[in-house]
């Protein structure tokens, strides 16, 4: 671990750059993760999170910048950077036609773990993620949730200080990734650090310490869940339950000039983010004034509202604040994948 | 089964020749069963991640190449000694030099399964690993002496059998079946094979290298 001060840092990243020909994946992207930490990089497809974990286990040579993961820089000693690191892909990649327990058994040969050791960590490992019985079951026929489990539980077969988790929920059902992201807490109070990209919202509420937001490569964000809430709290939402939300009025409450943002959320609701009244100067109608000017719009376009609230603002609305990308095209970026479940808060999408 | 075929096939246009044309045949053996293997197992681990796994794993790019190579070398070696072992069983045709047979199979088998890996780190599907393997093996069978001595070939063809590893390995065969009358000095044969291999070793972790830059 990189020591500074009092604090030790699992990740030091400083100025990490990946360029893809003309395309810039990640660009300048520079943070520090303590140990013990749960840290979850969210953003939509493309921000750059795959790009940014594969240059730090060492899969990905950066254009420039440099990092530290578990003192190691991901430079230089690679073969020790990847002994510390326990890496969980976005694809379970374990060997299809192996058990359960040969799986892990070749993993932790791979891993130098020694001989005499290797099949009781494994018959440990498959314990703890609920897979003992299971130990003689090809791998190729597990459900997606249980090869996600053996996936982690691979990772950690010579016990990492820093496991890496990309999109670890994706494709899952509900009961699935509920399990899962509470075996990564688990692990976490154990000692583990945790980084995990995610472009799942809820989950990056509920599961991380602190959150950096990426989109198109930029860091933009990096705060507690709560800090990023505090952020968006200090303006006011107000949503609108209508009957119907035709996209391009959106536009219309958008152009108000006290709105700083409006979003459909859902079918047929639509958010509506009041700027904060910070100059007296200013004559902007916040607050009720300003609901009142929201209502008078929907009412000339049509709309028929069925409620109205102002709404405490969530992890959501702080990233659509932040980042001007709608929650609903997060929720829809992976649906494509088997077993998504677009708008759960589950984690499945 | 395809080299047996072509050896039962040989000997049956020409009984007398076979003991002439099998050392050959076995050294296309180890050509085709090493080059393919290997590309089948490179391309096959990349498209279901598998070597993603690998890379991601603490283990050198020369060791992850160095297993790539040694398990299409096992399968190669294997399936050479098998069809030789029926050769000498059938065709009741000893080698005078069996050591040297051994070695040549091995240090063939190393290098074939090297070009192989090389080859397959340069495409993605398994069937442009085979396409590209074809388009070097089939030229190479012809001007190696598979089929006829590279004594009889035309004069602007010598130098691409002399460049060709194909060449080494099938002299290296038909000396140990012989004990002598090679083209090249059999001391030539084994070292060419060996410096054959470490090239094709090291141009396969450099194609890794490059793989990897590329796709990551």
């Amino acid at each position: 671990m990189t020591s500074v001060g009092k604090e030790e840092w699992a990740i030091v990243v400083s100025g990490l750059t990946k360029h893809y020909g003309e395309v810039v994946a990640v660009d300048e992207v520079s943070f520090k993760v303590p140990q013990g930490e749960i840290f979850a990089l969210l953003g939509p497809n493309g921000a750059g999170k795959t790009t940014t974990i594969r240059m730090l286990v060492g899969l990905s040579c950066p254009t420039a910048g440099d990092a530290q993961v578990a003192g190691f820089g991901i430079g230089a000693d690679l073969v020790r950077l990847k002994e510390t690191v326990g890496v969980v892909p976005e694809t379970s990649n374990l060997y299809e036609e192996l058990t359960l327990l040969q799986n892990l058994i070749f993993m932790a040969e791979l891993y130098g773990v020694p001989r005499g050791e290797r099949r009781g960590r494994a018959e440990r490992l498959l314990a703890e993620f609920g897979l003992l019985d299971m130990r003689e079951t090809i791998f190729r026929n597990l459900s997606r949730g249980f090869k996600r489990r053996l996936t982690i539980a691979a990772a950690l077969i010579h016990s990492p200080q820093v496991l890496f988790l990309d999109e670890p929920t994706l494709g899952l059902d509900v009961m699935a990734a509920r399990n899962l992201r509470e075996m990564i807490r688990e692990l976490n109070r154990d000692g583990t650090t945790v980084f995990l990209t995610t472009h799942n919202i809820p989950e990056a509420e509920a599961l991380a310490n602190r959150v950096g937001i990426i989109v198109k490569g930029r860091l933009i964000a990096l705060e507690s869940p709560e800090a990023l809430r505090l952020k968006a709290q200090a303006a006011t939402i107000i949503e609108l339950n209508l009957e119907r939300l035709p996209e391009p009025v959106i536009e219309d409450f958008s152009a108000l000039p006290f709105v700083s943002q409006a979003y459909k959320e859902g079918d047929s609701r639509l958010r509506v983010v009041l700027e904060e009244v910070t100059s007296p100067a200013r004559e902007a109608p916040a607050g009720p004034a300003g609901i009142y000017e929201v209502i008078q719009l929907a009412q000339s376009k049509g709309l028929r509202i069925r409620s109205l609230s102002t709404i405490r603002p969530t992890l959501e609305d702080a990233f659509v604040q932040l980042t001007g990308v709608e929650a609903e095209v997060m929720r829809m970026d992976k649906v494509s994948s088997p077993g998504a479940r677009p708008g759960s808060s589950g984690g499945g999408d | 089964m395809f080299p047996a075929v072509i050896i039962l096939a040989m000997y049956l246009k020409d009984p007398q020749g076979i003991q002439r044309i099998a050392p050959g045949l076995i050294a296309m053996t180890l050509l085709f069963g090493n080059t393919s293997m290997a590309a089948i197992v490179v391309t096959f681990e990349k498209r279901i991640g598998a070597l993603e796994r690998l890379l991601l794993a603490p283990v050198s790019r020369p060791a992850l190449i160095g297993g790539k190579v040694m398990s299409a070398a096992a399968f190669g070696l294997l399936t050479s000694t098998i069809i030789s072992i029926g050769y000498i069983v059938i065709f009741k045709h000893m080698p005078l030099r069996p050591g040297l047979l051994a070695l040549t199979l091995l240090l063939g088998s190393v290098l074939f399964a090297s070009l192989g890996t090389f080859i397959s780190l340069a495409v993605k599907e398994v069937f442009e690993a085979m396409t590209v393997c074809n388009y070097v093996r089939f030229p190479l069978i012809f001007v190696s002496g598979v089929f006829t001595s590279i004594k009889v070939l035309p004069r602007p063809l010598l130098p691409i059998a002399y460049i060709s590893p194909l060449s080494y390995a099938v002299d290296g065969v038909r000396q140990s079946f012989a004990g002598e009358g090679g083209i090249f000095p059999i001391y030539l044969d084994l070292i060419l094979l060996a410096l054959y291999g470490c090239l094709f070793f090291v141009l396969a972790v450099w194609g890794l290298k490059r793989r990897i830059q590329k796709e990551y």
